[in-house]
């Protein structure tokens, strides 16, 4: 039987607890969001005793089906103040659903100054205090790890830049190849470090494993669904083959690859960058254009990136990273820009947040826009290690443009703006500026319809149709993110119709319940309203869902776009 | 009249990245990706000057072509 498992750091105590009946439908995203929701006052300093931070498995995580295999981590943010969904992929998302967890939730603060652990096996949780790992990076905790308790245990952890709770920590998880998937956005790695958890270890052994309702239905569902995903040209070729760096050239041409931080909409080395670049180096190199990065994913964006003498450099390495420290930097050394994705996932620091920041770094003079090299040696040598100026980057590019008194600061509620420019597509300015997560594409990916015609099109460069578009897009992740399935599954299901019936269907054989199209639909509505509640509580208002006063002023070439929505137009995002 | 022909992803392989085009005057788009020995269905996104365009636009000198199979990412 499915169950919660709840830590509470304060008094050191663990529990199992039944699932409450109005959590049972629930899961990634929705569960996570349902809980901070319920149990966190909106209020509270997110890096205090009454945060609490709660990892949840997706609806269909742990069976068969395709591309299922995401974990939901849930906080109130440290970074934006609002509340905070990231999800990742990995193994550990896996094995807790194999073992029936629906959820784990960690709540309060140890009284000691001393750092813990978590180990989750088939008997539930235990905390055990931690002293070899603290302070080490997160290759040597998994690496130590493995060796204390065995190659397949399961590793959530956090590097010195979560432990000293700079508010761009994340939260790193083990893939299937003992490197690093990220819960990346919102500082949740700070979060865990105020709870003083290094790590999480899961050992899945004996887990009850997983029950489907009705196995003959499920196994049909799935068969389509799988069979959707690879008939799709995005998810069937083009991600397996470029990853998603395959963006660089596209955005670059369509005049919305943000620039010298944010100043033009194309970037000159964006050739040396790009996604085709990247194939040829990585396979001239021996390395694996292909990976995926929990068991069962059949898109396989993911690659293994090698240096020039052949040897492991990053992997999971993603046009978002590739981006920001690239374009947005001015850098278009791809090998450098390589090495910086693997000190970040080593230090635990999230890329985007990081790649924005160096932008506005840039901008303020800490370093020269395109100097690689001291952008290598700031996050190792500054950030990594906690000095007083890396504790400023590490808080962000928001963080950055108050130390530093720059204006052209690419934020929404504190978060980094990513990789496209709300100015030249203005559908992802609503996403920004609206999502309850803060700037964050991912929460509704207008770029499908915008930039890349999947999904039917909507001129990029146009008012008419985006708020309608972002709103229909970030309800159905807000679904989907409940299921543990990867965003990518979007591709198919906005242009094959069997895709998303089928995606309904594996939901249904699993429960042995009866879900129709709307229910979902009505679920991503639900699971908004109660984010926006929360941020309402924590006291945001709509004159927080803008976006920085530079995207009205400055035009960005080459189409001179401006972003020209009003307050009130965008307000119109909530009226559903 | 001249045209920049700029190709992408699995459309350069045996192919180029960027090439001049001299084509007759009127030409639309649709004739360059079939030249190219392209279908129709192959093509994902067609970009002139940086705007998107369908496949019937007509083409004029010192436009920039680009070319893209259906992609994406995030």
């Amino acid at each position: 039987m499915d169950k919660i498992l709840r830590v509470n750091m304060s008094d050191q105590t663990t529990r199992l607890e039944a699932v409450p009946a109005e959590w049972a439908g629930l899961g990634g995203r929705g569960l996570t969001s349902t809980i901070v929701a319920a149990e966190v006052p909106a209020s509270c300093h997110a890096l205090g005793a009454h945060n609490k931070l709660v990892f949840a498995p997706g609806l269909l995580t742990g069976t068969a089906a395709a591309n299922s295999g995401r974990l939901s981590a849930g906080a109130k943010s440290p970074l934006t103040g609002t509340i905070k969904e990231s999800n990742a992929g990995g193994t550990a998302a896996q094995m807790l659903a194999r073992l029936g967890i629906k959820a784990l939730i960690i709540e309060g603060m140890p009284a000691k100054d001393a750092w813990y652990s978590l180990h989750v096996n088939k008997d539930g949780v235990t905390i055990q205090e931690e002293t070899e790992l603290i302070g080490k990076g997160n290759f040597a905790v998994i690496e130590a790890l493995e060796a204390r308790l065995g190659k397949k245990t399961g590793v959530l952890t956090i590097g010195p830049v979560g432990e000293l709770k700079m508010t761009a920590a994340n939260i790193s998880v083990k893939d299937p190849d003992s490197k690093i998937r990220s819960h990346g956005r919102g500082g949740l790695g700070a979060v865990m470090g105020s709870k003083k958890i290094k790590f999480i270890s899961i050992d899945d052994a004996g887990g009850p494993g997983i029950k489907i309702a009705d196995p003959e239905k499920f196994k049909l569902a799935a068969r389509t669904f799988a069979k959707a995903l690879l008939a799709h040209p995005v998810s069937g070729e083009g991600l397996p083959t470029y990853g998603t760096n395959v963006l660089v050239n596209v955005l670059n041409e369509a005049g919305g690859l943000p620039t010298r931080n944010f100043t033009y909409g194309s970037f000159e080395g964006a050739d040396k960058i790009s996604g085709e670049t990247m194939h040829d180096v990585i396979s001239a190199r021996g390395g694996k254009t292909r990976h995926g990065c929990h068991a069962g994913c059949i898109i396989q964006c993911s690659q293994v990136y090698n240096d020039k003498d052949g040897k492991y450099l990053t992997s999971g390495f993603e046009y978002e990273t590739i981006w920001g420290l690239g374009a947005d930097c001015c850098i278009d050394n791809l090998d450098d820009i390589a090495r910086a994705d693997s000190i970040m996932d080593d230090i635990g620091i999230d890329s985007i947040e990081t790649a924005v920041m160096f932008g506005v770094a840039m901008e303020a003079g800490i370093l020269s826009f395109g100097d690689s090299k001291e952008m290598l040696r700031l996050l190792g040598e500054e950030i990594g290690k906690g000095t007083p100026l890396g504790r400023i980057l590490g808080g962000g590019a928001g963080s950055v443009g108050k130390a530093y008194g720059v204006t052209r600061v690419p934020v929404v509620k504190n978060q980094g703006i990513p990789a496209y420019d709300p100015r030249s597509v203005k559908g992802i300015g609503i996403t920004y500026a609206t999502s309850t997560m803060g700037a964050d594409h991912t929460a509704g990916y207008t770029i499908a319809t915008n930039i890349l015609n999947v999904g039917g099109y909507v001129d990029p460069l146009k008012k008419e149709g985006q708020v309608e578009l972002s709103r229909n897009l970030q309800i159905a992740t807000a679904a989907v993110d409940s299921t543990g399935m990867c965003i990518f599954v979007a591709f198919p299901a906005l242009d094959i119709p069997e895709c998303l019936p089928a995606l309904i269907d594996m939901i249904n054989a699993r429960f042995g319940i009866n879900l129709t199209g709307d229910d979902v639909t009505n679920l991503g509505k639900h699971i908004l309203k109660v984010e926006h509640q929360f941020n309402i509580e924590a006291g945001f208002t709509k004159e927080h869902d803008r976006l920085p006063e530079f995207f009205n002023t400055e035009k960005v070439a080459p189409h001179n776009a401006v972003w020209d929505f009003s307050g009130e137009e965008i307000d119109e995002f909530w009226n559903f | 009249m001249q045209i920049t022909l700029k190709l992408f992803a699995t459309f350069r392989t045996a192919r180029f990245k960027i090439a001049p085009q001299e084509v007759p005057a009127g030409t639309k788009c649709l004739a360059i990706v079939i030249n190219l020995g392209l279908t129709e269905d192959e093509v994902g996104v067609v970009l002139v000057n940086g705007r998107h365009a369908t496949l019937d636009h007509i083409l004029h000198d010192n436009d920039t072509l680009s070319l893209f199979p259906l992609v994406g990412g995030g």
